[in-house]
């Protein structure tokens, strides 16, 4: 072979991939057509499960139950700050019944008649019912989720007749109607799942993980897992307004920096989870939308762990609350999306509500006081930890705090836990020092206290507090709350506030934002507790 | 022929053996708590306890071993708890993705780098020599995964020339009827045009990517081969016989020099799956090396002791098929046998 004849060769290849790459740009009408009609969605990771009552289910798979099953109830929506749709925590409206009458003893739903699951099978009381007891029985997740409402025993659903179905309080408690309307009581095919049920499935939760049997706004006609999910419109639905997508396409693309690109292209619709950073860069991008809400009911926090020395000294505690760079994590390692948890006035009252800001602010003196009074003028040594999995904001929140603790002699040793083992090292209860994030679905102080602060000491008292003054006012908040005492209410929960202030166990950092960024032709988004999409208010004009 | 195959494949039934203890034991020992992980953000150390249970990893591990291995002779590969498919069909979608992936950019850098092994080889010293010594640099000390990201935002986001880089298809566009799994072939069977063209274009540019990894080996080897094949003295013979050049440099001295070529070649192959796995991330692309990373960061072990092991086997029939093919190049293996 010779020069030239090389030559040619190459030149006959560059040839044949110049007609493979001009290609994609020959779309047919129909192709258009079928773009105009779908959204297409891409994010990192995609379900493992489509059924939320499934062992292990993820996140994404939440999603997928929100969008294809009904619940009883559903929540209204209301204007957040932000501008945007936000849920409505108080103001409740059907979507599988089309009536609730609350009892002293009781709740009592008449079912819409004209319901239908995706197979055509009428929605009746009796599926309501197996889909309840389905969901306090299975164990896992879905079964605490309905705990959290004090909904434990299949004995509470009852089926009046065809389309009534009653709900027996085992005692008051004002999360019961809140965690109807959450993802977990959502209800199913109950002829179609048991047909499919084995004896060792008596739930048939293999045939819901692989298939969805609801009667919800979409249905998954195809999913290919780590790569697709492919939703349909149900043409039947009854519950709502009917959807403006007939198609939903929702690709997994696991590099953050071409979920951008694929946006800045239009060729995505809507992506939500890209790194801060981008989010800030894309704000300036005209042809993109993008709306911040920060998490209802959701904080990440520094703990200490208070069962050991030196954290066992709240004025330890303190100190170290003077000495974190509140507003350079702020700025440098959330890019301003976040809400802060600081800098209230000296002078500000507490609020009856959560998150709320606290009072300290950076005093590095007032922080070396603090040590030298609990003995420790001279500083010590501990680690700080933090789970990889989510190292985009971690990361840098914590070499802040080490090179801020520094200042006042506490050093840290940074110690980063892969994201399988995180879960792991929390429930130990046994690292000194960490970041970590918890949000509630239920939107209410004293929940996120009961599980965070209570002496029960739960997997989310990750500092393992327990303060006999602090289990009065969290049990005084509920029951005020059962009994629709206001006052006694807001008492109790600003007691709470104020204590953990005082006290410190865990300093709030900020309150974390889910961005969503989407296409300037895609209107509708709406933010709900679960933070996932509702594809059912989206428009594509 | 079938004898010595035979006798081949009982020699590979040990090392089958020691990566199943091997792949087991290593996730086993992985930091990590499958249970806790899937027992989800909300969950109590009783509803972990039950997953543990469910998921049989209570049980002892002699135990655990056993009723993986009784599993493995029916064919039963285990569940993936990341994708909650069963490990095997999971892996029998995926490894057409990536062996399609990784046999399209191993040809690419065939078709580049061999010529210009051969014409670097032949002009030593020359232009072309120097070209290829940078371009094989260049491609060795460019990681693929920027390599890959930086032909996505020149081709794609700037230039434009290329598809999105959503997988093997257009989200659009749908798959052929699967015969053997290759997009490619079996839109060609199908006669489809349309789509054989739509999945040559999201080939093209992550096939490229593994292709410029891949040439520094080849081009050297065929190089450095070549260069000693030239200098020995039936080639000198050849020449001094008045045969025309391409008949020396083709037939004579390149069929000599083609041994170690074929030998780096199934090296590189392997080397290029392990490269596989960023590509795939970077490009999407739904393939074998993406799945098993997904697991380990999850440790679900199901997948990655699927993975270790469908990679051994393909290992051990890539390293036959190579020894297979020295006897087709080289008369006197025949002879030898």
């Amino acid at each position: 072979m010779d020069r030239r004849k090389f030559i040619k060769t190459a030149g006959a290849a560059a040839a044949v991939s110049a007609t493979g790459v001009s290609a994609p740009a020959i779309v047919t009408s129909a192709m258009a057509q079928s773009r105009a009609e779908t959204l297409l969605i891409v994010s990192e990771s995609g379900p493992n499960n489509l059924d939320i009552h499934g062992v292990g289910t993820n996140v994404p798979g939440y999603e997928v139950s929100w969008n294809c099953y009904d619940r009883l109830i559903s929540h209204e929506m209301k204007t957040g700050e932000n501008g945007a749709p936000y849920y409505d925590r108080e103001k409740f409206k059907p979507e599988l019944a089309e009536d609730m009458n609350v009892g002293a003893n009781s709740v009592t739903f008449k079912l819409r008649k004209d319901a239908t699951f995706h197979d055509g099978a009428p929605v009746t009381a009796r599926d309501v019912k197996w889909s309840l007891d389905r969901a306090v029985s299975v164990g896992g997740f879905p079964t605490f989720q309905m705990k959290a409402g004090s909904l434990e025993k299949p004995e509470q659903f009852v089926v009046v007749d065809d389309h009534t179905v009653r709900i027996d309080f085992l005692r008051p408690d004002k999360l019961t109607i809140p965690d109807l309307a959450v993802i977990v009581p959502c209800v199913i095919n109950s002829e179609l799942v048991k047909k499919n049920a084995t004896a060792q499935d008596p739930w048939g939760l293999e045939y819901t993980k692989q298939n969805t049997a609801g009667s919800g706004a979409y249905k998954v006609t195809k999913w290919t897992p780590g790569t697709e999910v492919v939703f349909e419109r149900n043409e039947a639905w009854k519950c709502g307004k009917m959807p403006a997508i007939p198609r939903i396409i929702w690709r997994m693309v696991p590099s953050a920096g071409n979920r951008r690109a694929l946006l800045e292209r239009g060729d995505a619709d809507i992506s939500y989870d890209l790194p801060n950073k981008d989010f800030v860069e894309l704000k300036s991008n005209p042809k993109l939308s993008i709306i911040s809400t920060p998490y209802s009911n959701g904080v990440q926090y520094l703990g200490m762990n208070v069962k050991k020395p030196p954290f066992d000294n709240p004025k330890v505690r303190q100190a170290v609350a003077y000495a974190l760079p509140y507003q350079k994590i702020m700025d440098a390692a959330l890019y301003g999306l976040s809400k802060p948890l600081f800098g209230a006035s000296a002078a500000a009252t507490t609020q009856p509500s959560w998150p709320q800001a606290h009072k300290y602010n950076v005093d590095l003196a007032k922080a070396r006081a603090l040590l030298a009074e609990a003995g420790l003028a001279d500083g010590f040594e501990t680690t700080l930890s933090f789970d990889l999995g989510f190292a985009g904001v971690n990361e840098p929140v914590c070499v802040l705090i080490q090179e801020s603790l520094a200042q006042i002699g506490i050093k840290t040793t940074i110690n980063k836990v892969p994201g399988a083992n995180w879960r792991t090292e929390l429930n130990k209860k046994e690292m000194p020092l960490f970041t970590n994030v918890f949000s509630g679905w239920l939107d209410y102080p004293e929940y996120f206290f009961f599980w965070c602060y209570d002496g029960q000491n739960s997997v989310f008292n990750t500092m393992s507090y327990q303060n006999p003054e602090m289990d009065k006012l969290i049990a005084s908040a509920r029951s005020s709350a059962a009994a629709g005492n206001k006052a006694a209410y807001d008492k109790s929960v600003e007691g709470f506030v104020d204590l953990a202030y005082t006290d410190m166990p865990r300093i709030p950092l900020f309150q974390p934002y889910v961005n969503v960024a989407m296409q300037k032709n895609i209107t509708g988004y709406q933010y709900w507790f679960h933070r996932r999409l509702d594809y059912r208010a989206l428009v594509k004009a | 022929m079938l004898k010595i195959l035979i006798g081949r494949i009982l020699t590979t039934i040990p090392a089958l053996i020691g990566v199943v203890v091997v792949s087991f034991l290593l996730t086993r020992v992985l930091p990590g708590d499958t249970a806790a992980y899937f027992a989800g953000p909300a969950a109590t150390p009783q509803a972990i306890e039950e997953v543990r249970k469910k998921l049989g990893l209570d049980r002892p591990l002699p135990e655990q071993f056993a009723s993986y291995v009784r599993d493995l002779s029916h064919g039963n590969l285990g569940q993936s708890l990341t994708t909650g498919q069963p490990v095997l069909s999971d892996i029998k979608a995926r490894l057409p993705a990536s062996a399609e992936l990784t046999l399209f950019g191993l040809v690419l850098s065939l078709l580049i780098a061999v010529p210009l092994g051969i014409v670097a080889a032949v002009r030593q010293g020359s232009m072309i020599d120097h070209a290829c010594r940078a371009i094989v640099t260049a491609g060795v000390s460019l990681p693929v995964f920027f390599t890959g990201l930086l032909l996505v935002y020149v081709f794609y986001f700037i230039l434009q020339i290329s598809p999105a880089p959503l997988g093997r298809l257009d989200v659009f566009a749908s798959a052929p009827a699967e015969i053997t799994g290759f997009y490619l072939l079996d839109s060609l069977l199908a006669r489809d045009g349309a789509t054989f063209r739509a999945s040559f274009s999201q080939l093209l540019l992550p096939g490229v990517t593994l292709a410029i990894f891949a040439l520094a080996p080849i081009a050297r080897i065929t190089r450095a081969s070549m260069l000693s094949v030239l200098s020995m003295d039936f080639v000198r013979t050849a020449r001094a016989s008045g045969l025309s050049r391409r008949k020396v440099i083709m037939t004579y001295a390149f069929r000599n020099a083609l041994l170690p070529v074929v030998t780096t070649l199934g090296m590189v192959f392997s080397f290029l799956l392990g490269a596989n796995v960023l590509v795939e991330k970077v490009f999407a692309w739904p393939g074998i090396g993406s799945y098993a990373v997904e697991a380990l960061i999850a440790s679900d072990f199901a997948p990655v002791q699927g993975f270790v092991l469908a990679m051994a086997i393909l290992y051990i029939v890539l390293n036959l098929l190579i020894d297979l093919s020295y006897r087709l190049i080289d008369p006197r293996m025949r002879a030898s046998s």
